[in-house]
């Protein structure tokens, strides 16, 4: 229908992922400037925040980013999609990288590692992961709401532990051990056929392991989101929804209740586990405290502040969650700048900036201690926590919700109140 | 969390006294933290995950009031312990306002919202009070200067800390209190308000005095709890630390066993895992090769799993009645 984007006539065209012309447009050239992103280009270099997010230092973060995404998108299913309050995703998150590191590790003296390559580890992670969600349904579908929150996050602390009791895959200490490596092979002893964790030549372009990372990572990525999006379309995706909005009614309508919950922990566990086993080998040695309750908080933070529910509101989160220490980093780094400066409002930056001792700044660039005047890194903990507060206390839905009204605004315009 | 110095006891008997009495005592620990947890749950129907920031906060208060600025001591004579245990109520008082602040900014707000998001919200206060405390101010080498230290006294042959007997006389005196406040009127209406909220509001109760009571309450609860818990032969000996934080997520299985909206069940709960916790500390320490180090500190998820499985809402929790 031209000219009417809000007419359907049909259930078919209601639900179409990209309805109009112009988003699949714009879907085509979002994902042109992500895959040409990495590459130091002209073109590129026009874009305000891709611009410098193609250098190496932040392509790394964009990285982490990635596979927190996929984790993120996983508590999507569980949390936004079917209802369901879970603290204990970074537990999922851990089951996953000890197995790949079971299945994909290198064995020694005191460590155990099959050493197969990573087109067994990464889906044995996520499977191992889903099976064990399984495992915990029976008890989790019995208890509901705060209560089903604490049972997870129980498991938290159980993994904890559990990491304890087998150094012998978790690694020794608080250390951890060796993760494979992101890289293809046919079978175990075998040259990779494609690496992603050292530089090299893919056609005829030098590319840095970064950037192969990113690629690799983001094909992935956009697989596991298609898959979710569409997954809320199917019956599957109905009926959480249904258990989502009441429980006890969708059961009247015919819902299985404990199937469909079941189904929401496999699955939000196959994505924490493949999260997991990703971030584990992106990092290449991780300690198991890595898997605690505040990894957890930051998946449901990342899912608040994007949007409950809405699988562009996990991107929205995702970016934000990840990026924000850095930005804020940056944001310091630049108003001591214009502190030192003699700019025009230099003296504005000097009140907040604390350069060394005794000259009562709020924010600490000089010293890494402990202390009244904060490093950068715990302003940006403090932000993170009170941003969960006020978008739960403005904006319910996230930044979802405001580009929800920004859009609203615009399209009303110049009728719009 | 450290465990105790392990004096060994004579013979089987004293060994036994020992950990009766560790075990009671951790478990007025947990009990009076649930207590905290029930009276926030009863009143706003949430968990309040920030309790540990909020305990953290107290024992800060502590050393504050009492070591650095020497509070009661610099206007009044008398042994030094009144001083303390005036000091331990003042700092109790300052994180109530802390609570009631948190009630007033934060939790009122989402009144008929979602539980989830109010659980979230004392999640993200959480983070924030805990990074202020532990990176704003200076936190970390503090001493609480508790009068009696980590002196034992004995029984037979068993020693029992002074710290042991303090926690329980104040989880009972925690307890009588709370069973005389819900005879009170404030306490009649708080009852009334955790049964029906729009009910007790036609009945002309002031619902949003209820929250700020209940807050109140729960963070001085937290904070005592906090400071108990901080006592020597538990943890960080004496000192404030972010260990203390920590130790509230210990005590949500208590709570969960207990039932979330029951005060006995919170009492029951508290002791459940507390001997349970103690008595598989010492009694199953020669299969430690097996189970891991510090096996003990998981001892209270597993109980509470075990325990969701047969009841749900756990021992005395109303179960909730659901209507389409």
């Amino acid at each position: 229908m031209r000219g009417r984007p809000n007419l359907y006539t049909s259930y078919e065209a209601e639900t179409q992922l990209f309805p109009t012309t112009t988003k699949k447009v714009l879907l085509g050239v979002g994902l042109l400037v992500l895959v040409l992103m990495p590459f130091d280009l002209w073109v590129v270099d026009q874009i305000p925040v891709v611009r410098f997010l193609g250098d190496s230092i932040w392509l790394r973060l964009v990285n982490k980013m990635l596979i927190f995404i996929i984790g993120a998108l996983g508590l999507h299913l569980l949390s936004g999609l079917a209802g369901q309050l879970s603290l204990g995703h970074s537990f999922f998150g851990g089951v996953g990288a000890c197995t790949a590191v079971l299945v994909g590790g290198k064995a020694s003296t005191n460590l155990w590692g099959w050493g197969m390559p990573m087109w067994v580890w990464l889906p044995a992670a996520g499977v191992v992961a889903a099976l064990i969600g399984v495992a915990i349904a029976p008890t989790a579908v019995r208890v509901r709401g705060l209560y089903l929150g604490i049972v997870t996050l129980g498991l938290v602390f159980i993994g904890l532990h559990l990491s304890r009791v087998f150094p012998e895959i978790a690694g020794p200490g608080d250390l951890g051990r060796k993760w494979p490596r992101l890289e293809l092979r046919f079978w175990k002893e075998e040259d990779p056929f494609l690496d992603f964790s050292r530089d090299g030549h893919w056609f005829w372009f030098d590319v840095s392991k970064h950037q192969k990372t990113y690629f690799f990572l983001l094909l992935l990525v956009i697989l596991m989101a298609w898959w979710a999006v569409n997954l809320g379309r199917t019956r599957t995706g109905r009926a959480l929804a249904a258990i989502r909005d009441r429980d006890i009614a969708a059961e009247i309508m015919g819902v299985p209740e404990f199937r469909y919950k079941t189904t929401a922990f496999a699955l939000s566990s196959f994505y924490a586990g493949i999260s997991g086993a990703l971030f584990a080998s992106f990092v290449g040695q991780v300690p198991p405290e890595q898997w605690s309750l505040r990894a957890s908080v930051t998946f449901l933070a990342a899912l608040l502040i994007g949007g409950m529910g809405r699988v562009s509101g996990v991107f929205m989160g995702s970016f934000f969650v990840v990026m924000s220490h850095r930005f804020v980093e940056e944001i310091v780094d630049w108003a001591k700048h214009q502190a030192e400066g003699e700019g025009l409002f230099s003296s504005v930056f000097d009140f907040f900036i604390s350069r060394g001792s005794g000259d009562g700044g709020l924010i600490s660039v000089a010293q890494t201690a402990l202390g009244y005047p904060l490093p950068a890194s715990a302003l940006d903990e403090i932000i993170y926590g009170a941003l969960i507060v006020i978008f739960l206390l403005f904006e319910p839905l996230g930044m979802y919700g405001i580009w929800i009204k920004v859009r609203n605004y615009w399209k009303g315009w110049p009728f719009s109140y | 969390m450290s465990l105790l110095p392990v004096v060994l006891a004579a013979n089987a008997v004293d060994t036994f006294v020992q950990t009766f009495f560790r075990g009671a005592a951790l478990g007025s620990l947990y009990a009076l933290l649930a207590l905290s947890f029930v009276l926030v749950f009863k009143a706003s129907q949430t968990v309040n995950f920030a309790e540990g920031a909020m305990a953290l906060a107290g024992t800060w208060f502590l050393s504050m009031v009492f070591v650095d600025w020497d509070i009661p001591g610099r206007w009044l004579g008398g042994p030094t312990w009144i001083h303390w245990c005036l000091a331990v109520v003042l700092a109790a008082g300052m994180t109530a306002v802390i609570g009631l602040v948190v009630e007033r900014v934060a939790i009122r707000p989402l009144i008929g919202q979602p539980h989830f998001s109010m659980a979230m919200v004392t999640l993200g206060i959480e983070v924030v009070i805990t990074i202020v405390a532990v990176d704003a101010v200076h936190l970390t080498p503090r001493v609480l200067a508790v009068p009696w230290g980590a002196d034992t006294f004995k029984i037979g042959g068993a020693f029992v800390a002074w710290s042991y007997l303090a926690a329980m006389v104040m989880a009972g005196a925690a307890f009588l209190g709370t069973w005389r406040f819900f005879k009170t009127r404030a306490g009649v209406a708080m009852r009334a308000t955790a049964f029906d909220q729009e009910a007790a509001l036609a009945q002309g109760i002031n619902v949003g005095r209820v929250f700020a009571i209940a807050w109140g309450l729960g963070a001085a609860l937290a904070a005592l709890s906090g400071i108990f818990a901080s006592m020597a032969p538990w943890g960080p000996a004496g000192v404030v630390s972010r260990d203390g934080a920590f130790f509230v997520f210990r005590a949500l299985p208590a709570v969960v066993l207990g039932g979330l909206d029951s005060v006995v069940g919170a009492l029951v709960g508290g002791l459940i895992i507390g001997f349970a916790e103690v008595f598989a500390g010492q009694y199953l320490a020669d299969h430690a090769s097996l189970l891991g180090y510090g096996y003990q500190q998981v001892v209270p998820y597993v109980v509470m799993l075990i325990g969701l499985l047969i009841r749900p809402y756990g021992i005395f929790g109303t179960k909730e009645v659901r209507r389409v």
